[in-house]
């Protein structure tokens, strides 16, 4: 347990938690904006890993091959928003048929369950090999400039007429309606728009890893929620702001990572990681309900 | 003649038809409301009320007939399509507006009502000042917490704010279904008189879902009373204004055709 090995892993655990704080501002769309909980998640990261593959492969610019796998990833979430609002299935199993499906357009995508991706022939964007490179090449600057431009994008939408009336859909359904607003149309964007986010955090991963796995999603949205209420629960108090919401999305992400990688340091052993992710997920998932439960008796409920 | 506002043409809906928990709730109803009619309903639980405003709401289909509004056909448009027409306010506080987001921006949503929403700002800083001045008629100090979010509110200055959400865009018709009914009595008679005067200084055509005889009474012009999924009593004018309570027991009676169970009427 040489302190010395943990501190060398984490430059690796910040790109990694800042590669998945973009699937994560995804899951935060559908979670907390549209309150639907999306598994599409699992599928459509590993989407966007393999459409970028793909696309890196065959010579294609890398930040087009990003679009790309962020349009692809809309499609997926269009699928699970026509399974759930047409077809009227519950948002959960949606996702879920939605994931499973995606299993076999990977494989179809990929051409085989793995690809590696070289960093040496290929033009990338990121490499984990420069995660301690003190130049441009290290994968936080352009992690951060994709991040950056995703909040910002993100708050300026969130802004708009359109934007307004996706949040209303998820705050009160009824109320939507009631003013107008086409609920299912609207959830049917919010799912497009998650998973297209997701897509592109799949793609930025598969090239900072240096391969794309059919099996890389397996788990995901449970990192996803982790992020998710990380950040609400460090930074709820002093981030009242859209866009600092957002951040603090992607910062409870890195935090994640760096939780993980302290565990596994102290000697867990990597077989029960999953594991331990779910039971994190599954506290943090109670502590409002315990609080609301045990202590918030005359404080009654909260905005 | 006035304008036929509303035009509900003998509609009917059963809920969860051919099933154990199958329920009539609209047998047949009949009902035109003229241009600036006010219209008080009254009636038992169950009676159909809620059914009746959600239908013309659309908030489901209708089994049969037909519902106009302002001459338009509405009755296969889907809820919030028609909510181009309608302003509406609910019995629970809650469900008028949007709980995690702000005055104003509840306030913009409902400028937009059956307004295509596209990436135009959401609010736009001259509303505001419009807003602003909109929540100080309301006197209850909303002017000030415009950035608050609505969930702070009390249930109160949450049917106040609804209700002057609804009517922000002059609809042709008001739909208020009992939305005093979760108050305590001094602020809903405050959300009432509030009521009565955005109604008088709009002109609408406006139909209230009350359980209180007095109120039923006393405002409007016209007074219906339903009963087992129909309307049982309409009356208007100069005889309404002369109602007392025990003619409008009389009146149910008579049409009903059963003594009046006190208790299952529920009016006071
Ligand atoms: N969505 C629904 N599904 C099944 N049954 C319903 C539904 N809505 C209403 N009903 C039933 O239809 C009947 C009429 O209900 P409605 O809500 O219109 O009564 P109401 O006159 O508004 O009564 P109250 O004064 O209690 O509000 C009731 O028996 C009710 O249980
Ligand atoms: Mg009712």
């Amino acid at each position: 347990m040489e302190i010395i090995k943990l501190i060398n892993a984490l430059p690796g655990c910040v790109s990694q938690g800042v590669i998945w704080g973009i699937m994560a501002i995804g899951v935060y769309i559908t979670y907390r904006i549209l309150d639907v909980a999306d598994l599409t998640v699992d599928g459509s990261i590993a989407t966007g890993g393999a459409v970028a593959t793909v696309l890196l492969m065959a010579g294609v610019n890398p930040w087009i091959a990003l679009i790309v796998a962020f349009v692809v990833g809309m499609l997926t979430g269009l699928a699970t928003g026509i399974f759930h609002t047409f077809m009227g299935i519950p948002a959960i199993l949606a996702g879920i048929l939605t994931q499973l499906s995606l299993y076999s357009v990977n494989l179809a995508i990929l051409g085989k369950a793995n690809l590696p991706l070289n960093a040496t022939k290929l033009e990338l964007l990121i490499s984990q090999r420069n995660v301690r490179a003190l130049s441009l090449d290290n994968p936080l600057i352009v992690l951060a400039i994709v991040t950056a431009g995703v909040i910002a994008l993100l708050y300026l939408f969130f802004g708009t007429e359109l934007g307004c009336s996706l949040r209303a859909t998820g705050a009160n359904n009824a109320m939507a309606r009631a003013q107008g607003i086409n609920t299912n149309t609207n959830k049917v964007l919010g799912l497009m728009l998650s998973n297209g986010l997701v897509a592109l955090s799949g793609a930025l991963l598969c090239q900072y890893q240096g391969f794309t796995d059919v099996g890389m999603g397996r788990g995901a949205i449970v990192i996803g929620l982790a992020a998710v209420i990380i950040g609400e629960v460090l930074f709820s108090k002093i981030f009242n702001n859209f866009a600092l919401k957002l951040l603090a999305v992607s910062i409870g992400a890195v935090i994640y990572f760096v939780v993980i990688q302290v565990v596994l340091w102290l000697g867990l052993d990597t077989d029960f990681l999953k594991m331990l992710q779910a039971l994190v997920v599954a506290v943090f998932l109670a502590i409002p309900y315990w609080k609301g439960k045990y202590f918030n008796k005359k404080t009654g409920k909260g905005a | 003649m006035a304008n036929t506002m509303l035009h509900i043409n003998h509609i009917a809906k059963t809920f969860n038809p051919g099933t154990i928990t199958e329920k009539k709730a609209l047998l047949d109803v009949e009902l035109t409301l003229n241009e600036g009619d006010f219209v008080t309903v009254i009636g038992g639980n169950g009676a159909g009320k809620s059914t009746m405003l959600n239908a013309v709401a659309g908030v489901f289909p209708v089994d049969s007939g037909k519902i106009e509004i302002g001459g338009v056909d509405v009755t296969h448009l889907p809820e919030y399509k028609r909510a181009k027409y309608l302003g509406r306010v609910f019995q629970d506080p809650m469900t008028g507006t949007a709980a995690t987001m702000n005055i104003e921006e509840n306030m913009a949503l409902a400028m937009r009502r059956g307004q295509p929403r596209g990436l135009k700002w959401g609010i736009r800083p001259m509303e505001r000042e419009m807003y602003r001045e909109q929540l100080r008629t309301l006197g209850l100090g909303l002017e000030d917490r415009m950035q608050s979010k609505v969930g702070l509110l009390s249930g109160g200055q949450r049917q106040a704010l609804t209700l002057l959400m609804a009517t922000l865009k002059t609809p042709k018709l008001l739909l208020l279904d009992e939305h005093t009914a979760a108050l305590d009595p001094k602020t809903a008679a405050k959300v009432l008189e509030l009521t009565e005067k955005i109604v008088a200084e709009q002109k609408l055509t406006a139909m209230m879902v009350t359980h209180n005889m007095k109120d039923a009474i006393a405002i409007g012009n016209r007074l219906i009373m339903m009963n087992a999924g129909r309307i049982v009593v309409d009356v208007s004018g100069e005889r309404k204004k002369n109602l007392t309570r025990a003619e409008v027991m009389g009146l149910f009676e008579k049409a009903a055709g059963e003594e009046l169970d006190g208790d299952r009427l529920l009016l006071s």
